[in-house]
């Protein structure tokens, strides 16, 4: 039901470090992997080894130049997936009620069998987390990996997303964030974690960490070591004086 | 209404069954648990792909090529059969052939060569993970004519790590992740180890620990670099010189360290009229020779007790002494390495370079860690802590593939090993079997005997003029002319040069090529569109310049339609492989590790493990080895040869699970051991890999380490304890120098005495890159360079219906001075020339980039009909290699040479040397040059992916 | 956004449509009989054929029914409902009046409301869309309705009423260009505040997540030429409102009027067209734009 629930009892997400990522995309592929054999149809590619391949995904991967006013540019890359907004528009537009956000723990998912393949919900996200599979039709986006979080069929360690066990650089984490003493919660608090686009109302859960500041006092004039001696023989005085103390 | 939702299976299961091998989508060779469910025709089927947690190398994490894995396994591009040629060579048309018929011809080119002239086999095995075997199957052959990959990868970062310091960066040491305070990398964009880079990097970054990031082009890594250095390429030396200038003046190194583990307090020859004129004085038995503290007396360097004094001299014979040391202050301190002389010309301001040295002075010594573990070194002397100076370093082919990279790297161990910061707490740690001086390697070997076996391994590190591979009368023995003076020191050999020299017919023809698993036709090849014409270069008899061409590939490359013998391999899912400690194994620094593969599917083609391939060749040409004393077949497979084989007696291909001497022979031990049978058994049963422990009072100091070297022995890395002291003086280079100073009785040729002299010289140096003496840098002012995409392995990611939209093409990028020069947009495209050759190419805009250098990724252009992609696919059309702008050989200089576009030291390819200009042109429809199309071996691949095998 | 041919056709002919039912339900023109089947026929032919278009928009129109089930939250599922209520209304209202000339006016009254407002319901479809600020504005749907009126005066044949209402659609339709333009910069969503590194400096998409185009670049990105924009903005005005008029002014002939008609009917796909095709979402913030 396109209905929002008034509050979810969790708000499962994920906390992304943009400081840490380094644009592998081990998450995209761990997910297009993981997602193609679990939930719903398989993630299709059109058109896959030819002029125009389209395939769906439910994660990608950016890359952003930020030109500080002083100072180099910096590279950010910049993966993104569905925020599951606690106010997500995509839901309440869906003509069907295959869009929903679950009330347990605030994962909003797609009914891939109600699904009429309108499009609505993907023009209502102003994030592009929802994706039209080219060959099924039907509206594709991040799960949550809710398929593998409560998966008694894997080991306890792996109950969390594909793509938050596979990145090498641990750059993604996953947990509540509706639980302030959760490990994202906190990763959020000290690091100053935020909100893409919060100016669209959609309230999301996924937060993102800042790159940490770059390439400070680049050209200050350093601490200069202080010099031992000038020239070699002044050296080689220094270096017996200094080996007498060894 | 409230809310409501629909019921959904959270616990669906996961698969079948899991079989737990190794990824092979890159060197770095991951754990990896393969799930498998049962397809619908009731047939296990590969279902997805994830990390092992338990593996050595990823714990549990892929890279983005692993998780596509799936779709490199089930690639439409995958051959089918072996294939005979059967239109013109480039063409690609082929016909099937049985196994049979495949071996029956192979036979017929080989036997007749090993049989007269085994030197006319020029077998060439690329990215081979089996090297200790193939190249065993070359020595059997009696070729002198082998070699893998290294020559154009990196072989200057392994040649200048073994020979300074017994060891290198490349896969085989790792910066001590858990503790280092101060990283620096330079010129990394993925490297070999990359899951452990990238897992490293996370772990500094949740400590919060200091990353500087040197490189010309800030992506990848050096995004997340809190400092970064957007250096000249090909500077880096000049860099790293001057920060040892800073710190040699400012008294901020490991006098200790230096003294107690390197060589320099070894004395040095001064006279220059002696023969031993830069070399070190040595006891009667060969021991490097110090002045000992204690007793200010020469002592050997090893002695019980010694105190190694860095002031040393002697005057012994007349001849006069001095540290070693003395000469790297004097040479350092000299004003031409000083941040103001250099800073100009790598593109930094002096001040910046003081301070980094000052922020490295500062974490190696005014945050030096101390860890609570005693240990012996091998003088005897105990230790009661392991002193730790947290600053570490990784470099790779920025600074490797430039024609002065082998000494560049010598200047990055020599910052190391000043700072102590090498085997130390914090610093870098080496992976078993390294560390392992160049001594302790072979020497190269060349000696050939018409229908026996080689006189020995056919690569390894020279000592000296002594040790190069020429014949008698001087020449080049070996086809692609490593360990010749033109790079005396390329332990590697040289790939790069096979196809030129054997289409020149210089040093001498050859009868049959044979590679394995290098697309030289196309991305591995420096002068591309050269190479392609070389391979189909006809004599004056309509017979091909080189007659026979075998080559062994998985897929339909692009090497494939240059082929008239086509041995299809599997994919990694469909066969065994072992990665073992005779080669490039999976060591960490605390452990000793191997793994292997197995086919956890059977193919459902006719093909076959290369290896399995090369064991039926071997036995059907006789070669020792291959064949049992009444002439049969001795392994059935490679999987075979894998468990049975011993290289030295107890040391066989895989280190886990061997048979003790026990009474009844059951007792499983681990290092050496005798054969069992059921050795990959255990191996399945355990992951796919096995894993040995350094013991605790062994993991750091390891060179000179008693715990580690005693468990070394022990586990068979080597036969006795062999410690030794790092060259930062390096008497190799030295002799070869000396020679061209005329000394000695191997003489170089007097158009490369000056150029030894210059450039082999003990202690690093920088000079600039050999292509800038040769371009004009007013005329070709831009670097270009190239980066590995994380997300692509070379060429043969194309093929991955995944990975493909996410590197489907390539443009240039260019820096934002360029780019508002040439006034370019969006869409433009553009002609960029070298010395060589021109491309035209689509550009886009880079910030983050040094200002005079442009940039692609690397190996994303395909030709046209490869790889089972449309005619029309981005790669073929927009897509575009770089390599048609470099050459194997400088342009003429009027000097009537060619000199090769190398390093002079290792013949390491110099890729990044490269200049070009670049202008503006109109959009052309396709990228240029435009290879007209190979005909596809392999049927047109599905147009739409959309596969599951569970319901 | 992606100007897709059926939903072009379905929004540009339903209204119409809608706008011409809206007249005969007022009862403009008064008839009866065979004419007034033909006024219907027509009417019913675009608003319904608008609809068959739509499904062609849906990867699974043979599910298109549970698009009932969401009128409380769904402006596309309220537009289903509220077309097939209309068409109802106004088929209980023409039935009578085709075959037994029995003008059930407050019964028409009704429809005419109910055609207005499915049309300003499917311009909600669009008007609620937050991340397209162009379309996120009440002046979607005066737009949607004033053309709705406009093409039905055109189509009921109230010459005068046409006149003015395509005049003032017209300025409308400009006025609404203009003030569009600044509705995406107005929202504030930048590349800046899309990736939230806005506050370390000026932010630029160096590499797209792939380099091959995905569902995202094709139905979201799309990115039309000012210069062509400003073409066919001028040649839009003069197909939808200008040359109507002009033709409605000429003395009253019926191939003048058939021609007035198809002019506005192309005008108006070509404003349909441009109001889908300059629509900028802020998922383009992902793929390049830098801000408005
Ligand atoms: N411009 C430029 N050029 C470069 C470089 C650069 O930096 N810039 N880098 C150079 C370096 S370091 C390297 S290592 C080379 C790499 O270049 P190549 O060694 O040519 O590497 P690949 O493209 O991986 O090609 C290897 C071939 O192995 C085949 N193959 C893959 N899997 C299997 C298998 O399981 N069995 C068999 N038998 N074959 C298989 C592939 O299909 C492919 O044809 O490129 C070099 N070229
Ligand atoms: N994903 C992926 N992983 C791979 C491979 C792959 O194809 N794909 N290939 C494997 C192979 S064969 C190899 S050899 C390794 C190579 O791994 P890398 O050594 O990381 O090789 P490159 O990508 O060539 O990166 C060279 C880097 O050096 C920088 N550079 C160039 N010139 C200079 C210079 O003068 N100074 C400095 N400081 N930097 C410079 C370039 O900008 C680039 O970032 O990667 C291996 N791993
Ligand atoms: S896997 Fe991790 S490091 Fe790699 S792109 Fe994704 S978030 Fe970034
Ligand atoms: S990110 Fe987009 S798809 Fe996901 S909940 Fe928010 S609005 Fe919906
Ligand atoms: S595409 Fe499917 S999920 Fe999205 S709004 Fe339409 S029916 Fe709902
Ligand atoms: S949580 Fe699962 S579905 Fe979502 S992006 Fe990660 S892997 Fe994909
Ligand atoms: S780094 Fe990636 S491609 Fe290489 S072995 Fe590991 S998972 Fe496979
Ligand atoms: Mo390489």
């Amino acid at each position: 039901m396109t209905e929002l629930p008034a509050s979810t009892q969790r708000k499962l997400g994920l906390v992304i470090d943009l400081d840490t990522c380094v644009g592998c995309h081990a998450c995209v592929t761990a997910c297009k992997g993981w997602n193609t054999e679990n939930y719903g149809a398989p993630l299709a590619d059109k058109d896959a080894y030819g002029a125009e391949p389209v395939g769906s995904f439910l994660n990608r991967v950016h890359s952003f130049e930020v030109q500080p006013e002083s100072g180099p540019a910096q590279t950010v890359h910049f993966p993104k997936s569905c925020l599951h907004c606690d106010d997500a528009p995509c839901v309440t537009v869906c003509p069907t009620g295959a869009s929903y956000k679950r009330v347990e723990d605030g994962i909003v998912l797609v009914n891939e069998s109600d699904c009429i393949g309108c499009g609505l919900c993907a023009w209502a996200c102003p994030y592009g987390a929802r994706e039209m599979d080219p060959v099924e039709q039907v509206m594709k986006k991040c799960t949550l990996c809710v398929d593998r979080i409560y998966n008694e069929n894997l080991p306890e360690e792996d109950r969390q997303p594909a793509c938050v066990r596979t990145c090498p650089a641990g750059a993604r984490h996953f947990g509540d964030l509706a639980d302030p003493d959760s490990d994202v919660s906190r990763l959020v608090a000290e690091r100053g974690g935020f909100d893409l686009m919060p100016e669209q109302g959609t309230k999301p859960v996924n937060k993102y960490l800042p790159p940490r500041p770059r390439d400070e006092d680049i050209d200050v004039l350093a601490p200069f070591l202080q010099p031992v001696a000038e020239t070699p023989s002044g050296f080689l005085g220094w270096l017996d004086r200094a080996l007498e103390k060894l | 209404m409230s809310h409501s939702q629909p019921q959904i299976d959270t616990s669906p299961k996961v698969s079948d069954e899991i079989r737990k091998t190794t990824c092979y989508m890159c060197a770095c060779r991951c754990g990896i648990n393969v799930h498998l469910k049962d397809g619908p025709d009731g047939k296990r089927q590969v279902a997805y792909i994830e990390g092992n947690r338990d593996h050595p190398v990823n714990k549990g994490v892929l890279c983005g090529k692993g998780s596509a894995g799936i779709m490199q396994h089930l690639s439409p591009a995958r051959l089918r059969a072996p294939m005979k040629r059967v239109g013109e060579r480039g063409s690609g048309k082929f016909e099937e052939i049985s196994w049979d018929e495949a071996y029956d011809l192979a036979v017929k080119w080989l036997k007749p060569i090993r049989d007269t002239a085994p030197e006319k086999l020029a077998f060439f095995t690329g990215r081979d993970q089996s090297q200790s075997f193939t190249s065993w199957w070359a020595q059997a052959f009696g070729t002198p004519n082998y070699a893998a990959h290294g020559g154009f990868c990196s072989v200057n970062m392994a040649a200048a790590g073994i020979y300074t310091m017994g060891g290198a960066f490349w896969e085989f040491g790792q910066p001590d992740w858990d503790n280092t305070k101060l990283f620096m990398l330079f010129g990394v964009a993925e490297d070999h180890d990359s899951n452990p880079i990238k897992m490293g990097l996370g772990k500094l970054k949740k400590r919060g620990a200091k990353v500087i990031g040197v490189n010309p082009i800030r992506s990848g890594y050096n995004a997340i670099a809190d400092e970064w250095i957007g250096i000249t390429p090909g500077t880096d030396g000049l860099f790293i010189l001057s920060l040892i200038h800073c710190l040699l003046k400012a008294g901020k190194i490991d006098l200790d360290y230096l003294a107690q583990f390197t060589n320099a307090p070894v004395l040095v020859n001064e006279d220059p009229k002696s023969p031993e004129f830069g070399l070190l004085l040595k006891t009667e038995d060969g021991r490097d020779l110090v002045i000992d503290r204690a007793t200010g007396k020469p002592a050997p360097f090893d002695g019980t007790g010694v105190r190694p004094d860095l002031s040393g001299s002697l005057r012994r014979a007349g001849i006069s002494h001095r540290s070693v040391f003395q000469h790297i202050a004097e040479k350092y301190l000299a004003g031409e390495y000083a941040p103001e002389a250099i800073a100009p010309k790598i593109g930094l301001s002096a001040n910046r370079i003081n301070r980094i040295a000052a922020d490295l002075a500062r974490t190696a010594f005014d945050e030096a860690i101390e860890i609570d573990q005693p240990w012996t070194d091998f003088r005897g002397t105990r230790h009661e802590k392991m002193i730790g100076r947290p600053v570490s370093f990784h470099a790779m082919r920025g600074i490797s593939a430039h024609s002065n990279g082998f000494q560049t790297c010598r200047a990055l161990h020599l910052l190391q090993i000043l700072l102590g910061s090498v085997e130390t707490p914090g610093g870098m740690r080496f992976k078993p079997p390294y560390p392992k001086p160049a001594t302790a390697h072979p020497k190269p070997h060349c000696k050939v005997t018409p229908g026996k076996p080689l006189d020995g391994p056919h690569l390894g590190f020279t000592q000296g003029p002594d040790d190069l591979a020429l014949t008698p009368e001087g020449t080049p023995a070996r086809i692609d002319k490593a360990f010749t003076w033109e790079n005396p020191m390329s332990a590697h050999g040289m790939m790069h040069m096979v196809i030129s020299n054997a289409h020149a017919g210089d040093p001498y023809k050859i009868d049959t090529l044979f590679m394995y698993m290098a697309n030289m036709a196309w991305n591995s090849s420096m002068n591309t569109s050269g190479v392609m014409k070389m391979l189909t270069d006809k004599d004056d008899t309509g017979e091909y310049v080189i007659p026979h061409i075998i080559y062994s590939d998985a897929y339909s490359s692009e090497m494939v339609a240059y082929a008239d013998l086509i041995l299809p391999d599997t994919t990694y899912l469909e066969r065994h492989d072992c990665i073992s400690l005779l080669d490039r194994p999976i060591c960490e620094a605390d452990a000793a590790a191997d793994a292997i593969r197995w086919p956890v599917v059977e193919p459902d083609r006719n093909v076959k493990g290369f290896q399995s391939a090369l064991i039926d060749l071997g036995a059907r040409l006789n070669l020792p080895g291959f064949v049992t004393d009444t002439g049969e077949q001795k392994f059935k497979d490679y999987a075979d040869y894998i468990v049975n084989h011993e290289r030295r007696p107890g040391v066989g291909p895989l280190a886990g699970w061997r048979v003790g001497d026990g009474a009844a022979e059951t007792t499983m031990q681990h290092g050496r051991g005798h054969p069992n049978g059921a050795q990959i058994d255990e191996y399945i049963k355990h992951g796919g890999f096995w894993i040995g422990h350094i013991p605790e009072e062994g993991l750091y100091y390891k060179p000179w380490n008693r715990a580690y070297q005693d468990w070394a022995v022990k586990i068979g890395l080597f036969d006795k304890p062999a410690p030794y002291i790092f060259s930062l003086w390096s008497e190799p280079l030295r002799r070869f120098q000396l020679a061209a100073e005329g000394h000695g009785t191997r003489q170089p040729p007097d158009h490369l005495r000056e150029r030894i002299k210059a450039t082999l010289t003990p202690l690093p140096i920088w000079y600039p890159p050999l292509e800038d003496g040769h371009a004009d840098p007013v005329e070709y002012p831009v670097h270009a360079l190239t980066q590995r995409p994380m997300a692509m392995y070379h060429s043969w990611g194309g093929q991955n219906a995944w990975l493909r939209q996410i590197h489907g093409h390539n443009p240039l990028y260019v820096p934002t001075k360029i780019w508002e020069e040439q006034k370019f947009r969006d869409g433009d495209w553009a002609r960029v020339s070298s010395m060589h050759g021109e491309i035209t190419v689509p550009v886009a805009l880079m910030a983050a980039l040094n200002e005079n250098t442009v940039w692609t990724w690397n190996a994303i252009g395909k030709r046209k009909g490869a790889w089972a992609l449309d005619d029309d696919a981005p790669e073929a059309k927009k897509g575009f290699l770089l390599n048609h702008l470099i050459h194997e050989l400088l342009p003429p200089k009027g000097d009537g040479l060619r000199w090769s576009n190398s390093d002079p030291v290792t013949g390491q390819a110099a890729w990044f040397d490269l200049r070009v200009r670049i202008e503006k042109v109109r959009a052309p429809s396709r990228s240029y040059p435009d290879i007209p199309a190979q005909a596809s071996p392999v049927p047109p691949a599905p147009a739409n992916v959309t596969r599951k095998v569970g319901s | 956004m992606h100007p897709a041919a059926s939903i072009i056709a379905f929004t540009t002919l339903s209204g119409i449509g809608f706008g011409l039912l809206a007249f005969l339900g007022l009862g403009f023109p008064r008839v009866e009989g065979m004419s007034a089947f033909a006024f219907f026929a027509i009417a019913y032919l675009l608003a319904v054929g608008g609809l068959v278009f739509s499904t062609f928009h849906l990867g699974h129109p043979e599910r298109a029914l549970k698009a009932f089930t969401q009128w409380r939250t769904s402006w596309l599922s309220r537009e289903g409902w509220a077309s097939v209520l209309t068409l109802v209304v106004m088929a209980i209202f023409a039935a009578p009046l085709v075959f037994f000339g029995l003008r059930l006016a407050p019964i028409g009254w009704l429809g005419a409301l109910a055609s207005i407002g499915t049309v300003y319901i499917t311009s909600m479809i669009y008007a609620s869309i937050r991340s397209v600020p162009r379309w996120h504005h009440w002046s979607t749907s005066a737009m949607f309705i004033a053309y709705a009126l406009s093409g039905g005066a055109l189509l009921s044949g109230q010459v005068t009423v046409a006149i003015a209402f395509l005049v003032l659609t017209g300025i409308g339709q400009f006025a609404a260009w203009k003030a569009g333009d600044a509705r995406f910069a107005a929202a504030g969503s930048t590349a800046g505040t899309a990736t939230g590194l806005g506050g370390i400096g000026k932010v630029r998409l160096f590499e797209s997540s792939h380099s091959e185009g995905n569902y995202l670049t094709k139905e979201m990105v799309f990115v039309i030429a000012r210069k062509h924009a400003t073409k066919l903005r001028s040649i839009a005005l003069v197909l939808a409102f200008a040359a109507p008029v002009a033709l409605l002014l000429l003395p009253f002939h019926h191939v003048m009027a058939a021609l007035a008609v198809l002019s506005h009917l192309c005008g108006v796909l070509i404003t349909r067209w441009l109001f889908f095709a300059e629509a900028e979402h802020t998922v383009s913030l992902y793929y390049g734009r830098t801000a408005a």
